[in-house]
């Protein structure tokens, strides 16, 4: 099985597995060594089936939050427990090898994660067709789209069968409409592959659009300021962004953005 | 896979690959308007050349100081006596300034290495790279050669020296540059320090080492160049030739053996750039 390294302070707590938590953070705090309070008293939890977005102005400590979900940084208070060990992180940017192809670069954790050669083809080459990037195989990153580099990240960490997905903002340098577009993808690949889902956005209406639940921080230290459940059903139709009960949800999330930001 | 997805695929994929026709073009045709300057700017020199050479002879009366160009072509093909010499130190200097070359790679390479492990190794070890830097190495040579004599030691050792610097801070500054999301990519994935070493931080460093391995393989030939001027004995090199032209009134095979050491130089600073190109120029672009 592929592994990740199981940080420290995030030893899987097997009781929260039978209530279906993947992540569970209770009064998360993070000081950095310099002093900047990043986050604090942070409750969220990120059940199975479930996708949470967290909105927030830039600097609010949003990437801090994944930062601690992943392992990458550890909390200076509470606990931050995530229930699993097989965890995708999509970067702000596709953070793909210039040296390698589309396949290499695919193939890239599963081969870190000591799998072997033919079964890390066979994982990457079903990831690629996944995400529609088949045909691309041999093509180097500098030879693609920004959309196509996202989508290769994507892909990447498909291999790994997360069992919990977080994205840090992985859309954020694209253009609306190869926006919108990987939104949908990426609903899709959340019905077909049932992980569940941590994504960092500043966007509000992708929020809203992608997520069973919008958490809203604002900054300085990051607070979590409101929390929305959204009702629309999965499979999502891309025209429920036209709706009024869409755009009432949008506002109120704004809203919400808006008072904690004052 | 949607099908809906596909037109956006392929049709960035082809603005991508006419992108990139439109820049091929684009730099054929500046190549072909880049050939004829220079050589425009060598017939003038030559001109210059012969002016010149023609003064030495006429007014000067000493021809062997300025030699006609002819001459000193001449020297390359026609003088029963100077020719073979000639190739025959371009050989020795050549053999020379790529061992030091090599040693140069090896250690700047593995030291450089070295430090980019840990943050202590890095400032324990850089200040000496700097000061081997710093030091004149004229100043050098003549303790170089009474410790480890006048022959093709010395003469690797002084061009070691002259060319290891560019090698330890390319290299250093290549393994360092590492973008921090790809090395947290790595971290995450429980990837051990010799595993980013292979599968990244060398790779990445790539376009950094040859930038480095250019400059240190036109440092190893003046290095070259430099020992054999100072250790006369041992297997000669174009160092010597030069010297003994001078001395013996050959201008034209001073003259020639300065332009063979120079196309020397010229020649190793081109074949290493070429060589990085066909390593590294499919996905990194050199300017």
């Amino acid at each position: 099985m592929l592994s990740m390294s199981t940080p420290a302070l995030m030893k899987p707590s097997r009781s929260a597995a039978s209530s279906g938590t993947l992540l569970d953070f209770r009064k998360v705090a993070m000081q950095f060594p310099n002093g900047t309070v990043a986050l604090s008293g942070i409750d969220l939890t990120v059940n199975r089936g479930e996708f949470v977005t967290v909105v927030g102005p830039s600097g609010c400590g949003k990437s801090t939050l994944l930062r601690i979900a992943s392992g990458l940084e550890t909390a200076s208070e509470g606990t931050a427990e995530v229930d699993t060990k097989r965890i995708g992180y999509v970067f702000q940017d596709a953070t793909l090898l210039p040296w390698r192809t589309v396949q290499d670069n695919v193939e890239l954790l599963a081969e870190l994660g000591g799998v072997k050669p033919k079964e890390r083809q066979a994982k990457a080459k079903e990831a690629i067709d996944l995400v529609g990037l088949g045909g691309f195989e041999k093509n180097l990153p500098r030879q693609l789209s920004g959309g196509m580099k996202m989508r290769t990240s994507l892909a990447r960490s498909l291999t790994l069968e997360p069992e919990l997905f977080l994205f840090d903002e992985p859309f954020g340098a694209l253009d609306e409409i190869t926006r919108e577009r990987l939104n949908d993808e990426l609903l899709r690949l959340f019905v077909e592959k049932q992980f569940a889902g941590l994504f960092i956005t500043h966007s509000v209406s992708e929020a809203v659009y992608l997520s069973t639940k919008v958490v809203v921080m604002s900054g300085r230290p990051g607070s979590i300021v409101g929390t929305f459940d959204v009702p629309f059903p999965m499979p999502r139709d891309p025209d429920i962004r036209f709706t009024a009960e869409f755009a009432e949800l949008v506002g109120e999330v704004s809203h919400a953005l808006r008072e904690g930001h004052s | 896979m949607s099908v809906s997805t596909r037109p956006e695929v392929t049709s960035s994929a082809t603005a991508d690959s006419q992108r990139q026709s439109a820049r091929v073009t684009r730099l054929y045709s500046r190549r072909s308007t880049l050939w004829w300057p220079p050589l425009v700017v060598f017939v003038i020199l030559l001109g210059v050349a012969y002016l010149v050479a023609l003064y030495y002879d006429k007014v000067v009366q000493l021809p062997y100081l300025i030699p006609y160009p002819h001459l000193v072509l001449k020297e390359f093909y026609g003088d029963p006596f100077f020719t073979p010499l000639l190739y025959a130190d371009l050989l020795n200097t050549t053999q020379v300034a790529l061992t030091g070359l090599a040693c140069a790679i090896v250690i700047g390479v593995g030291w450089a290495t070295l430090m980019s492990l840990a943050k202590w190794i890095e400032r324990s070890l850089y200040p000496y790279a700097v000061i081997l830097q710093c030091i004149p190495i004229l100043a050098l040579v003549p303790l170089i050669g009474s410790l480890f004599g006048y022959e093709f030691l010395s003469r690797v050792i002084v061009a070691t020296i002259i060319a290891i610097f560019p090698m330890v801070s390319n290299t250093l500054f290549g393994l360092q540059s590492v973008d921090q999301s790809q090395r947290e990519l790595f971290e995450l994935q429980g990837a051990g320090k010799i595993t980013t070493l292979t599968k990244l931080r060398f790779p990445a460093a790539m376009p950094s080492i040859f930038l480095g391995l250019r400059n240190a393989a036109g440092l190893s030939v003046i290095g070259a160049i430099v020992g054999d001027l100072f250790f006369q004995r041992g297997t000669p090199g174009l160092g010597v030739l030069i010297q003994v032209s001078t001395a013996r009134l050959n201008g034209p095979g001073t003259f020639a053996a300065i332009i063979v050491a120079s196309l020397l130089g010229i020649a190793v600073f081109l074949f290493f750039g070429w060589l990085a190109r066909v390593v590294v120029g499919k996905w990194y672009d050199f300017g």
